[in-house]
């Protein structure tokens, strides 16, 4: 019978423990990054002037400095104005806002590109504004965006090991207290790509069903 | 002669410029019930500001449009929107939504303009599909439809809503010539209904046997207006016998 060593059983164990905070922190995240990307894309492409102002803001901070350091304002700095999150809810709050930000740049994008015909043909039926923007332009543009939010979220699993620095021990976590136990750097964080490659290809089979499930012909390939 | 009653819309003296040009230029119109308009004349004369004017898809900059002696106030929202309710739109370029099947296009109105509830606005979006003849088509997307087809799915969609008056900018303009006469059919198959109709149109089969009166707009006006009996009599100097005659003879160079 085949038995791992001490060193691998409890590498996997550890890893096993921090995958699964990994897929705690990842799952939140997307969710709240795609719906804060949704709602800031549409806000900055519709809004009024002040509205648009504070999204563009919102977009050109979380977008224009390092994650990290959003991290370290979130964990570090906010207990100075009297906010304490736990390391978990720290990080999932920086990665929403991080990926929201991205995310709704793609939105927007996706919003712009929708043929003007589209808003004539609704609003001559007795459309308002908001139900054009709602049920005709938002459904397409998310066809549209669907490649570019998937990549993002791509990027999101793996800027997840960022938590590690504000003390929520996830995936990278775990790797790097075992490799630093052993010293043993080449097999704990072999293993440790192997961990994120196997999510991001999870991920990318979810993203291609959803693909697939909203594909339209005229929309993307065809 | 007709009487005020009969009438179902009015434009009155409608402006609209964009940027320092002058697209409109006072502008007024006057429908009945029934009756049906055709707008001839040369490309930028205004005929597209008009009709996107009369449902404000272009709010217009003065004048004033009664719908059934009812005036709308250009500044209320929901006047607009009730406005574009009841009188249908049918653009060159179908402007479909492209993302919904052909029975979706025409439900999502009913479902969320009129509030139909979702049983009721298939079965009428299903009466409207065979009444042009897409019956076999409802789970097609636009992609997949012909330009034809498209065409006849934005009338469908336009009907289901029930409207006054039906607006018609160039329906045929974008058409493939082999498949123009479907829609031709259909337009003429909307006359025989009686539905009002004001149509911006070159199809000069629809202009001949379709019009009660011609309107020839240039630069921003209504140069010439009459029957077509009258305007294009032989013999006639009008400037809409002109612009019929050179579409003839483009028609005939075509065939």
């Amino acid at each position: 019978m085949f038995e791992l060593s001490p060193f691998y059983q409890e590498l996997l164990t550890s890893l096993n423990r921090g995958l699964l905070m990994s897929i705690a922190l990842i799952i939140p995240s997307a969710i709240g990054g795609v719906l804060i990307g949704i709602i800031a894309g549409s806000l900055r492409t519709f809004g009024d002037p002040v509205v648009k102002a504070i999204g563009d803001t919102y977009a050109a901070i979380f977008r224009g400095t390092p994650l990290v350091i959003q991290l370290f304002i979130l964990y570090f700095g906010l207990p100075n104005i009297g906010i304490y999150l736990s390391p978990y809810v720290a990080a999932v709050v920086g990665f929403t806002l991080c990926s929201g930000a991205y995310q709704s740049e793609y939105v927007r994008g996706a919003l712009l590109s929708i043929k003007s015909g589209q808003y004539l043909g609704a609003q001559a039926l007795g459309f308002t504004t908001l139900q054009v923007i709602f049920w005709i332009i938002v459904p397409q543009a998310v066809r549209r965006a669907i490649h570019g939010c998937g990549n993002e979220i791509i990027y999101l699993i793996k800027y997840s090991s960022l938590a590690f620095i504000v003390t929520c021990v996830e995936l990278t976590g775990e790797g790097k207290t075992i490799a630093t136990e052993y010293f043993r750097f080449t097999e704990v964080f072999t293993i440790l790509g192997l961990y994120y490659l196997g999510l991001v290809s999870l991920a990318m089979v979810i993203l291609k069903k959803i693909e697939q499930r909203l594909y339209v012909p005229g929309f993307g390939h065809n | 002669m007709m009487t005020e009653t009969d009438q179902i819309l009015r434009v009155t003296d409608i402006s609209k410029s964009f940027g320092g040009n002058t697209i409109l230029n006072a502008v007024s119109v006057k429908l009945a019930k029934g009756e049906i308009k055709v707008l001839i004349g040369p490309s930028g004369g205004g005929k597209s500001t008009l009709l996107q004017c009369i449902n404000c898809l272009v709010v217009p900059d003065a004048g004033a449009i009664e719908l059934e002696n009812e005036t709308i106030d250009f500044r209320r929202k929901q006047d607009l929107y009730r406005l574009r309710q009841q009188v249908g739109m049918i653009f060159q370029d179908f402007n479909l939504f492209d993302h919904l099947t052909a029975l979706d296009n025409i439900t999502i109105a009913l479902r969320r303009v009129k509030k139909m509830d979702k049983n009721q606005a298939r079965q009428r979006a299903r009466l409207e599909l065979d009444q042009v003849g897409l019956g076999d088509k409802e789970a097609l997307y636009p992609a997949q439809l012909s330009g034809g087809q498209k065409q006849r799915l934005a009338i469908a969609r336009a009907l289901a809503m029930d409207p006054k008056i039906l607006l018609l900018d160039e329906p045929t303009s974008a058409l493939d010539p082999t498949l123009i006469g479907e829609v031709i059919a259909v337009i003429k198959g909307l006359a025989v209904k009686g539905m009002t109709m004001i149509m911006a149109t070159h199809q000069i089969s629809l202009i001949y046997n379709l019009a009660d009166e011609i309107l020839f707009m240039e630069n921003g006006r209504i140069v010439e207006q009459g029957p077509p009996a009258a305007l294009l009599a032989a013999g006639n100097t009008s400037r809409s016998q002109g612009f019929c005659d050179r579409l003839n003879e483009l028609a005939e160079v075509d065939g």
